[in-house]
């Protein structure tokens, strides 16, 4: 290849490499600052060699060799320093560890082995449930997207400070955990896989709840989330989550351009003008989606894409298929019951069989402790009263709902339609 | 930021696929190029032409349409296949480019060509839309 790579291009393969890198450093040394050192020394050996050699034909496998040269470099001079305390023990009493000596050769050994599934051990670990979805979230984002603490804190509109402790400290954690940064097999990787996409979807929502200017001031959440919900169905193509995680992301992502109204207030799907939808992304949402129903998927994330499908399938408002909606929160509500999943699912019902059955539904759960002071739930109930021809119940609830929205936009909305039940 | 990546066409692609041991190496190596890409989240969509021979063009001149049958000509200016990435930067785009098997049997070319996004625009909007746009990053800054 060519001679006189510029740094910017050398940078620009490391940062493709980098995280097989550390993922595959790190289950040699379990220890993710020593990984990344390793993987960044790697990277100034590449700088000053490869503009006078060119860039070699297998980039990846030459920087691990250089990062594991390194590492064996660091091991000997601990077990030379290891050597000379043990032969002062060994003066003293006059016996020696002989296992000892094998170590190395061990390690070496394990140096030269390539599973292949480093990289899904490394997203296993960061994402381990001993840390909170906030510290898997801004670790998973530093070793496996590449992203700088500067980066992440801007991105959860937070200090660089605040990012940098709680990498620290989750690093730490994991350290005094001892774990093997190697990927769970068996039923232990489907009981650790849920902390894994809830991190993912975490990263997801944090770009996604943010507002119209999100790509002028934030490093976009909602890309990054996607590439690592692709990454993930490489390396684990045989899981309907998986795809079911990534169906879903891909699906909102599409509407991405299209929630936002020309007063910078976020639109509901209703309002929302869908020839700005990313007719792409919903094709690649939808295959992905194929291939977690074809995989025999029913878990939550693979039934809310589903439920995204619906309307993404749905040229206007109008023809969306609420009975299939409303089939998919019964499914839904069955495998990951909520109160929110319950009040969706009595508007799907109303929707699909008319405002009573919307009623009957929403009287059920009226009750429950989480929808108190919850304003959709008033709100939907006025709908549904109003559309059953009782305009003076529904005055009501319209009311109520605007007394506990804290959005100026949406109270204006609810004062609106109690105004209309006269 | 989304590149779209051509595979510019040459004599041979032009004459369409010949099922050779060559072609079938290529083919291979390029689905593991391909694999790559996907595993990594950076392939949203891929896709090879037929040569120009079955391709038509369409002339416009005021309300004048005025259709042309291919073969095309110039066939270093024609596309014989397609990427649409996701991507950090330009460099990324090279660095993937550069592992790419050569998709012809001589030299080749491939160019990248990124798509407009929403900060493109930012000198044609409105001084209201501008002003929103504030608006939001205030918020945004203050939250």
């Amino acid at each position: 290849m060519t001679a006189g790579e510029p740094h910017r291009a050398i940078e620009a393969i490391f940062r493709i490499e980098r995280a097989r890198l550390i993922a595959g450093l790190a289950r040699v040394v379990r220890n993710f600052d020593l990984a990344e050192e390793l993987a960044q020394d790697a990277l100034v050996i590449a700088l000053s060699e490869w503009p006078r050699t060119g860039v070699p034909a297998n980039p990846g496998a030459w920087l691990m060799t250089a990062a594991k040269r390194r590492a064996i470099d660091a091991i000997r001079r601990d077990k030379m320093r290891e050597r000379k305390h043990e032969e002062i023990a060994r003066e003293k009493d006059g016996a020696f560890d002989g296992a000892r000596g094998s170590e190395l050769w061990a390690i070496e050994a394990a140096m030269d082995d390539d599973l292949g599934d480093e990289l899904l051990g490394l997203i296993f670990t960061a994402c381990h449930p001993i840390l909170s979805p906030d510290a898997r979230a801004a670790l998973t984002l530093r070793v496996i997207g590449g992203l700088t603490t500067d980066e992440i804190a801007r991105a959860f509109l937070s200090s660089e400070a605040t990012i940098a402790q709680r990498i620290v400290r989750a690093k730490k954690t994991i350290g005094k955990a001892g774990l093997t940064f190697e990927a769970p097999r068996g039923p232990e990787r489907a009981a650790r896989l849920p902390s894994v996409l809830e991190v993912i979807y975490l990263i997801f929502n944090e770009g996604y709840a943010a507002t119209a200017g999100e790509d002028l001031v934030r490093p976009s959440l909602c890309l990054e989330a996607q590439r690592l919900g692709r990454m993930l169905t490489g390396l684990m193509p045989e899981d309907a989550e998986v795809f079911g995680l990534l169906a879903l992301m891909e699906i909102q992502a599409s509407r991405l351009k299209a929630r936002i109204g020309p007063d910078g207030a976020l639109l509901t799907l209703n309002e929302q003008n869908r020839a700005r939808w990313d007719q792409l992304m919903i094709r690649r949402g939808l295959e992905a989606l194929a291939r977690a129903e074809a995989l025999g998927g029913d878990g939550p994330y693979v039934l809310q894409a589903a439920l995204a499908a619906c309307h993404a399938r749905a040229r206007s408002a109008a023809e969306t298929d609420w009975p299939r909606i409303a089939a998919l929160y019964d499914r839904l509500r069955a495998v990951a019951p909520s109160p929110v999943v319950d009040l969706n699912r009595a508007v799907a019902y109303s929707m699909a069989f008319g405002p009573e059955a919307g009623l009957k539904l929403i009287d059920e759960i009226a009750d429950a402790a989480a929808l108190r002071n919850y304003a959709p739930l008033p709100a939907a109930r006025g709908d549904f009263l109003f559309r059953a021809g009782r305009p003076a119940e529904a005055r009501c609830e319209f009311e109520a709902a605007a007394r506990l929205t804290r959005n100026a936009r949406e109270r204006a909305f609810l004062l609106a339609r109690a105004d209309a039940c006269d | 930021m989304r590149v779209m990546v051509f595979v510019k066409a040459t004599e041979d692609s032009e004459k369409g696929i010949r099922p050779t041991p060559e072609t079938a190496e290529m083919f291979e190596a390029m689905g593991r190029f391909n694999e790559e890409l996907r595993n990594a989240g950076v392939l949203l969509t891929a896709d090879g032409l037929k040569p120009s021979s079955q391709a038509k063009r369409i002339a416009f001149d005021g309300p004048g349409r005025r259709v042309i049958d291919g073969p095309f000509a110039e066939t270093r200016e024609l596309v014989a296949g397609f990427w649409l990435w996701e991507v950090k930067d330009m460099d990324e785009a090279v660095a993937w480019v550069k592992r790419c098997p050569n998709p012809m049997p001589g030299p080749s070319e491939i160019e990248i060509r990124p798509l407009y996004e929403m900060a493109d625009f930012q000198e044609f909007l409105t001084p209201e839309a501008a002003e929103i746009h504030d608006r939001t990053r205030e918020k945004l800054s203050r939250t």
